[in-house]
């Protein structure tokens, strides 16, 4: 399948970018990597007129550390961050996760940003940003404004952006994970979706901090202190499968799901602890 | 900026294998079907047009990626390497070439172009591999035919021809 038609926008500046959107509205849409997108466009499941490509756009390409905060440009593609020499010193649970983002070919155009612009339940940026407690930069011609991952995906999907906003950038706080970070996830083949994917980091006075991903219609997370005996943790990870609500498609039932929570969280919060010590 | 609308027809030059050439393209067109169709090299093909299969992989400013996920006006003024740039000449093939053909690394070929290309670009970043992690970019393609031992074995010892290690026990395995 082909694209529908549309119209083709490259943009110089940022600037340009969010003038195009003002313009377009919900009729426009970012394309950064494409590597969700162009796949949405050639199966015709979106139709917008306008394409607005920040690709080529220099000041959209930089990761920075900017005070306690990793910022990521909208441009920067998977691979490139997975490249950047600081990250598994400042972002260890990343450099875990990233790896299982597509496949090598599809990290190489696939951007950071565009990951978590496109909001899959089961994707792993997503799940990094909400287990990290990182922020959505978002820009329209009105100014700017910075999200808590919590208040932008709003569920499968669906984020809080507006139709004349840009991401910009995502921040993700240095240095959390430093103590201990681990990441897993059940898979059909290494780089497809996720069925059920679960994170976890080292937080304050032994707590260990867990999201998942792949089962509710975003990222949930969950603390589980110090103090927790191992049938109370239990507990909370049998309430955490049933209140995710998980679904049944192609890929897995709810129940397996369930199952696979069950199972991996335990996992990884013995992961993180063994990397504390 | 650069803005082409929905009907309009342009002129796009980019440098393909080491030469520039140009073509016409629409908005909407695909870099797999501007390859093809426009300016006649079909070594590139076409499978799920949607990612998944990875036989339409080229290399972009030298980064293997999936044409098929990509516009024609996107390549303007870019450097885009294709399977029909690899060999030398018509019967002096790369050294990866040679090693697929040794292991029986394709059978019908469909898969093969892309294959080629990904590793093309991951075999300049990484010189002396893991098995592991061949079979980690493997993972982006898609093959109904060799079963990936064959092709394992081919880009293991291609890496090693590459180091300038002669692959004296290739192949024993
Ligand atoms: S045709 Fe491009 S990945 Fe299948
Ligand atoms: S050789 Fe036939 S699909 Fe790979």
């Amino acid at each position: 399948m082909k694209p529908a038609p549309l119209s083709y926008i490259r943009p110089d500046t940022a600037e340009e970018a969010v003038a195009g959107l003002a313009e377009h509205g919900a009729d426009a849409r970012i394309l950064a990597g494409g590597q969700s997108l162009m796949a949405m466009l050639n199966l015709r499941l979106v139709e917008p007129k306008a394409l607005i490509d920040i690709s080529q756009i220099d000041e959209l390409r930089s990761i920075r550390i900017d005070g306690n905060m990793i910022e990521v440009g909208a441009a920067v593609t998977q691979a490139e961050f997975l490249a950047w020499p600081q990250l598994k010193e400042h972002a260890p649970f990343i450099a875990k996760a990233l790896p299982w983002v597509g496949h090598f070919q599809t990290r190489n155009r696939g951007t950071v940003c565009g990951s978590i612009a496109h909001a899959d339940p089961s994707s792993e940026l997503p799940l990094s940003l909400a287990l990290l407690e990182g922020e959505v930069v978002l820009r329209s011609k009105s100014g700017t404004r910075h999200l808590k991952a919590s208040e932008f995906q709003t569920g499968m999907l669906q984020t809080a952006r507006r139709d004349d906003e840009m991401i910009t950038a995502v921040r993700f706080p240095a240095d959390v994970g430093t103590k201990g970070a681990a990441f897993r996830e059940v898979a059909r083949r290494h780089g497809d979706f996720a069925i059920v994917s679960v994170g976890a980091v080292a937080a304050d006075q032994g707590a260990v901090r867990v999201a998942v991903g792949g089962v509710a219609d975003r990222p949930a997370c969950i603390g589980i202190e110090a103090s927790l005996t191992v049938s109370d943790m239990t507990d909370r990870i049998e309430r955490l499968a049933w209140e995710l609500g998980g679904y049944d498609d192609i890929h897995a039932s709810a129940r397996y799901r369930r199952d696979l929570v069950r199972r991996l969280v335990p996992i990884i919060i013995g992961e993180v602890r063994a990397c504390a010590k | 900026m650069r803005e082409v609308t929905k009907d309009e027809v342009v002129r796009i030059s980019l440098e393909l294998n080491g030469k520039t050439v140009s073509g016409n393209a629409t908005s909407r067109m695909l870099l797999t079907d501007f390859l093809r169709n426009e300016l006649g090299l079909t070594g590139t093909h076409v499978g799920c047009e949607h990612g998944v299969c990875g036989c339409c992989t080229v290399r972009i400013d030298g980064v293997a990626a999936r044409s098929c996920l990509m516009l024609a006006v996107q390549a303007d003024g870019r450097r885009i390497d294709t399977v029909e740039g690899l060999a030398a000449s018509k019967d002096a093939l790369n050294a990866l070439q040679r090693a697929f053909r040794k292991h029986h690394a394709l059978q019908c070929g469909f898969c093969t172009a892309g294959i080629l290309m990904s590793f093309s670009d991951f075999l300049s970043r990484k010189q002396n591999p893991e098995e592991d992690e061949v079979r980690e970019v493997l993972g982006g393609h898609i093959c109904r035919c060799t079963g990936y031992d064959g092709l394992v074995k081919a880009i293991m010892e291609a890496a090693a021809e590459m180091r300038g290690e002669t692959p004296s026990n290739a192949g024993a395995a």
